[in-house]
């Protein structure tokens, strides 16, 4: 427990610099997942060729490459000085949103075409198709799934150590320039991270049980 | 699949879809022209940043970087599928003294970033007198990982199995094990290739972890020869060809993923013809439908079928 009562002031900001990757990058993951995701089911085959392109390049991308790309390479490119923090939170956003363009996309296509029709042979609206019975729909498949893309990014995070960023993956070098034991140290990232995750896997799982569809 | 959302497009809207098409491709266009043009400012482009890359003894490095890579990863696959089955096996034991604690391994090694994971091993465990090289953490930290989800997902393939498959294999006097290793596993296995190959994926990509705790890979390799100021530190040139490597083994990888799954989903629309649809009981066995009916008590309903 000394590890952490003795450097509190640290493992705040190592826990604050975490929460800023997550937070700022799930952000940036679901404005652009919604937008690439609009773009792969759209009926225009140039934006779903685009579509197709991003989600299946990044994918298939390590997220140590993607941050190299976003934290080395933008500086030179740009030939500016920014906030660290700034541009592995840009590139966690960038690969994450892939994952969840693709989970919009099959949730979306797990509400049956009948359903769409049916409402149609109703009198129905685009709009109240849409609005009252294609997306409650696909809302309630989503979210199960979107939580675990969330769990991956929380634990996606640490990446940034490699990047020269304060967060919980790069506390571990902080501290041992200070003498600390670094097995205690990472043991206790360990705790935080087991204790995060299971927090989000039980909201998912509360989220599930609430939204389950009977079908 | 889109036609849930959109219907059959009048003169209108595909007037107006030409627009918003057009329109995508200049907005993607400027922005590949703005990257090209910061690469020509910042003089990537120039003779001096690529010189490096004619000579054969850095793409000797570069041969042995990807070897690297493809050694952690061909280590750590095959590690990871026996830790995966060992892990699923025992997940699915009728002992709960072993699926219990094992359900707990299982958990505990997801949750924890493959990172930390290695992190522990290259720096933690040289505290207890225990080191190992990082080629070694690297793969230790996969296997336990991507063994830890393979598990779940060879699991989850068991489970969705129908019910009459085990109670068949039960029934021609089969063992646990038998019905496990020469009935459910296989069929299992079958169904999840797909998700195993992704998972394998998975696996490739987070070699490139290694970097952070000085595995000699790609991303090393890339980050070495960017800092040769001798040539001009070509860092971007030496990224871009070091990421190209990466991302096309990925891609072939994902590859041979879609090609199983297409593979097996033509079979499954093949066994649909076959079967005729007489099923609208839904998941359940017979055996489990005869019980209900003689009222032979509650079956343990919603396990079998969906999962």
């Amino acid at each position: 427990m000394g590890v952490i009562t003795d450097h509190l002031d640290l493992w705040g900001e190592a826990l604050t610099g975490t929460l800023i990757l997550f937070v700022g990058g799930g952000l940036i993951a679901l404005v652009l997942g919604l937008i690439v995701g609009a773009m792969r089911v759209s009926p225009i085959p140039i934006a779903r060729a685009v579509g197709a392109v991003y989600v299946n390049w990044i994918r298939n991308t390590p997220l140590t490459l993607v941050m190299f790309f976003f934290a080395i390479c933008v500086p030179i490119l740009l030939r500016e000085r920014i906030d660290p923090i700034v541009l592995p939170t840009i590139a966690l956003g960038v690969y994450t949103a892939t994952y969840v363009a693709e989970t919009l996309r099959s949730g979306i296509n797990t509400v049956p075409v009948g359903q769409a029709e049916a409402a149609r042979a109703l009198g129905l609206t685009f709009g109240q198709v849409m609005t009252l019975v294609v997306l409650p729909q696909a809302t309630r498949s989503v979210i199960p799934p979107m939580m675990s893309v969330f769990i991956a990014l929380l634990k996606n995070t640490t990446v940034a150590a490699g990047f020269s960023v304060l967060n919980l993956g790069s506390i571990r070098s902080w501290l041992s320039e200070q003498g600390e034991n670094q097995l205690v140290v990472l043991v206790w990232v360990m705790v935080i991270f087991i204790v995060l995750v299971l927090l989000l896997a039980w909201l998912q799982r509360v989220f599930e049980n609430k939204w389950r569809v009977a079908r | 699949m889109s036609s849930v959302l959109y219907d059959v497009p009048g003169p209108r809207a595909i007037a107006r879809n030409r627009i918003i098409g057009a329109v995508t491709v200049l907005v993607i266009l400027a922005g590949l022209g703005w990257v090209i043009w910061r690469f020509a400012a910042t003089g990537q482009f120039t003779a001096a940043k690529w010189e490096l890359f004619t000579y054969s003894s850095i793409w000797a490095l570069f041969a042995e970087a990807t070897l690297n890579t493809l050694a952690a990863f061909a280590a750590a696959a095959v590690g990871a599928l026996i830790l995966g089955f060992i892990l699923a096996i025992g997940r699915l034991s009728d002992h709960a003294w072993i699926r219990v604690p094992v359900g707990w391994i299982v958990e505990v090694l997801r949750a924890i970033p493959v990172l930390i994971f290695m992190m522990l091993l290259y720096y933690g465990l040289p505290v207890l007198g225990i080191r190992m090289t990082p080629y070694a953490a690297v793969v230790i930290a996969l296997i336990a990982y991507n063994g830890s989800v393979l598990a779940e997902v060879i699991r989850a393939g068991v489970e969705s199995l129908p019910r009459g498959q085990s109670e068949a294999g039960y029934a021609i006097g089969l063992r646990k094990s038998g019905v496990m290793r020469l009935v459910l596993l296989p069929q299992a296995i079958r169904a999840m290739m797909p998700v195993i190959v992704a998972q394998l994926v998975v696996t490739l990509k987070d070699t490139a972890l290694g970097f952070i705790i000085t595995f000699q890979e790609l991303l090393y390799l890339v980050k070495l020869l960017g800092s040769n100021a001798v040539y001009g530190s070509p860092l971007i040139p030496a990224a871009l060809v070091g990421g190209s490597i990466y991302v096309a083994l990925c891609l072939a990888l994902s590859y041979v993923a879609y090609l199983l799954e297409r593979r097996l989903r033509r079979s499954d629309r093949a066994q649909h013809a076959v079967d005729p649809m007489h099923h609208p009981v839904g998941a359940g066995t017979d055996t489990e439908l005869i019980a209900l009916q003689t009222g032979a008590g509650k079956f343990n309903q919603g396990g079998g079928g969906t999962a």
